[in-house]
């Protein structure tokens, strides 16, 4: 019974496994085939980009300000509070930006993604989109796809930016450290490497978070419970994605430099 | 039947679900313009058979031809084309729920036609007022009855007046005067524009009002197939039994 359940268990893992590789493949090869669908990739950004501000700019503030707290407390003992901004800066751009901002928006957009295309899928209506002769990879996959690789660099862009200027508020506050030497050490020390680790890292995340909720809402079964499930499963997923690829990525830019 | 020619065939169609067999041999011809309701228990794989026509579900076995064409070998791209010629009513209507009911009776014209905007509103405004409900346009899916909504997914079934339609037990659910509206809906459609149409349903007043012929599935294939009166006639156990009901 347990070997059969085992049997089971590796054969579901290798069909989602297919499947996720099925769906990035399509949703990528689908981006560059006509129709493009902009209104659509537009709204897509809107809904993605945008209305995650608030949330980005909320979470990536205070990393920015807590950050800032620690990291002045513990350099303080070595006499090297000066230093803050650049330790700061540089966790910010290269790791925590991408990591945290990855993670609130694979929670807020991947999940909305996921409800919404898994509600399409148990009503019929993706079935119906391709009974009038529309591709739904293109229509709905490909155009989330794109939106999210594309915006996830810009959010974490703009929250590393709040996360750099809630450090500033506290260092200048609370650290004593002066405005200007606080700016000049925090662009000092960061590096072309550091930039491109920072912008590589929410590209790749985009898509694996777009994959992931795509994936799982066009195949949700089982009716509003069972579209709940591949909610939870797409955020529970798209995390451990964006852990795994992180160690990934930050071991080959590392091992590039 | 004689003389008259063949749309769709199925030829020894098999398909599973895991362990479980849904049709075992299924072999039925559909003719130009007729209405062939397809009668069964739920789960007998009367949908199914609609899925694999339409191409959302390969079969694991058989031939499928519309118009001579065979379509179980043709590729999800190729199918497009042919998908457009044919209209399907989902059992739950499968309205876009983010669109008005406008955008969603124009949605394949909008999509797959170079029409203008007033062109496409024109139609929408026709194929709406076929289905007694004009001035609906800006209405949403989630105001309208379930009644309502059949016929809208209709009239988007008809946005591009396709050769043959398809209904998944369009009557289920609702109540017996708009069953009947329904009914008559799908007879006015095939007079009106000559489409050939398959029904799907376990109902027995909407199969016998709407049918020219009938095909009484059960357990993956057609047990027996023929018009209202030789169906009604059948000397057949299981389709007594579906008719009468249980003695």
């Amino acid at each position: 019974m347990t070997r059969r359940l085992n049997k089971e268990n590796i054969a579901q893992f290798l069909i989602n496994v297919h499947g996720l590789g099925e769906m990035f493949g399509r949703s990528l090869f689908l981006a560059f085939i006509k129709p493009f669908y902009l209104r659509d990739i537009l709204f897509q950004m809107y809904s993605i980009g945008v209305k995650s501000l608030s949330i980005v700019i909320l979470t990536s503030t205070f990393t920015g300000l807590v950050l800032a707290l620690e990291f002045g407390h513990e350099m303080a003992v070595y006499g090297a509070k000066m230093y803050t901004g650049s330790v700061l800066s540089v966790a910010l751009v290269r790791e925590l930006g991408p990591v945290i901002i990855s993670l609130v928006v694979a929670g807020r957009v991947g999940a909305g993604i996921t409800a919404e295309l898994g509600s399409m899928a148990v009503t019929e209506q993706i079935d119906a989109m391709r009974a009038l002769g529309t591709n739904p990879y293109k229509k709905l996959a490909s155009t989330r796809f794109i939106s999210l690789t594309v915006m996830l660099p810009i959010l974490v862009a703009i929250g590393d930016m709040c996360g750099m200027i809630g450090g500033w508020l506290v260092s200048v506050t609370s650290l004593g450290i002066s405005s200007d030497f606080y700016w000049s050490l925090t662009v000092q020390y960061l590096f072309f490497p550091d930039l491109f680790s920072g912008l590589l890292k929410p590209f790749i995340f985009g898509m694996t978070i777009a994959t992931v909720a795509c994936y799982l809402g066009f195949n949700a079964t089982g009716g509003t419970r069972g579209v709940g499930e591949a909610t939870t499963r797409s955020v529970v997923l798209s995390s451990i994605l964006i852990f795994t690829l992180d160690f990934l990525i930050t071991k080959l830019t590392l091992g590039a430099i | 039947m004689t003389g008259r020619s063949v749309v769709i065939e199925f030829k020894d169609i098999y398909k599973s679900f895991g362990k479980k067999e849904v049709l075992c041999g299924l072999d039925l011809a559909i003719y130009k313009g007729e209405t062939l309701v397809i009668l069964g228990r739920s789960g007998c794989g009367k949908s199914v058979t609609l899925k694999i026509l339409l191409g959302l579900i390969y079969p694991d076995q058989g031939q499928v031809f519309i118009n001579n064409t065979e379509i179980t070998a043709l590729s999800e791209k190729s199918l497009m084309p042919i998908r457009r010629r044919m209209g399907m009513l989902f059992q739950g209507s499968a309205l876009f729920d983010s669109l008005t009911i406008g955008e969603n009776v124009a949605f394949a014209l909008t999509e797959h036609s170079d029409l203008t905007a007033g062109e496409i509103e024109t139609i929408v405004a026709k194929n709406l007022s076929f289905v007694e409900l004009s001035g609906t346009q800006n209405m949403m899916p989630s105001e309208l009855s379930g009644g309502m909504k059949k016929r809208v997914a209709l009239a988007r079934a008809m946005a591009f007046q396709p050769d043959i339609l398809l209904y998944d037990e369009p009557t289920t659910g609702l109540d017996p005067i708009t069953a009947t509206t329904i009914n008559a809906l799908i007879r006015k459609t095939q007079l009106e524009f000559g489409v050939t149409s398959i029904v799907v349903t376990h109902e027995l007043d909407s199969g016998f009002s709407v049918a020219d012929r009938i095909a009484v599935m059960d357990d993956g294939r057609i047990l027996e197939i023929g018009d209202v009166e030789s169906i009604q006639n059948s000397k057949n156990e299981f389709v007594q039994t579906f008719i009468a009901g249980p003695k």
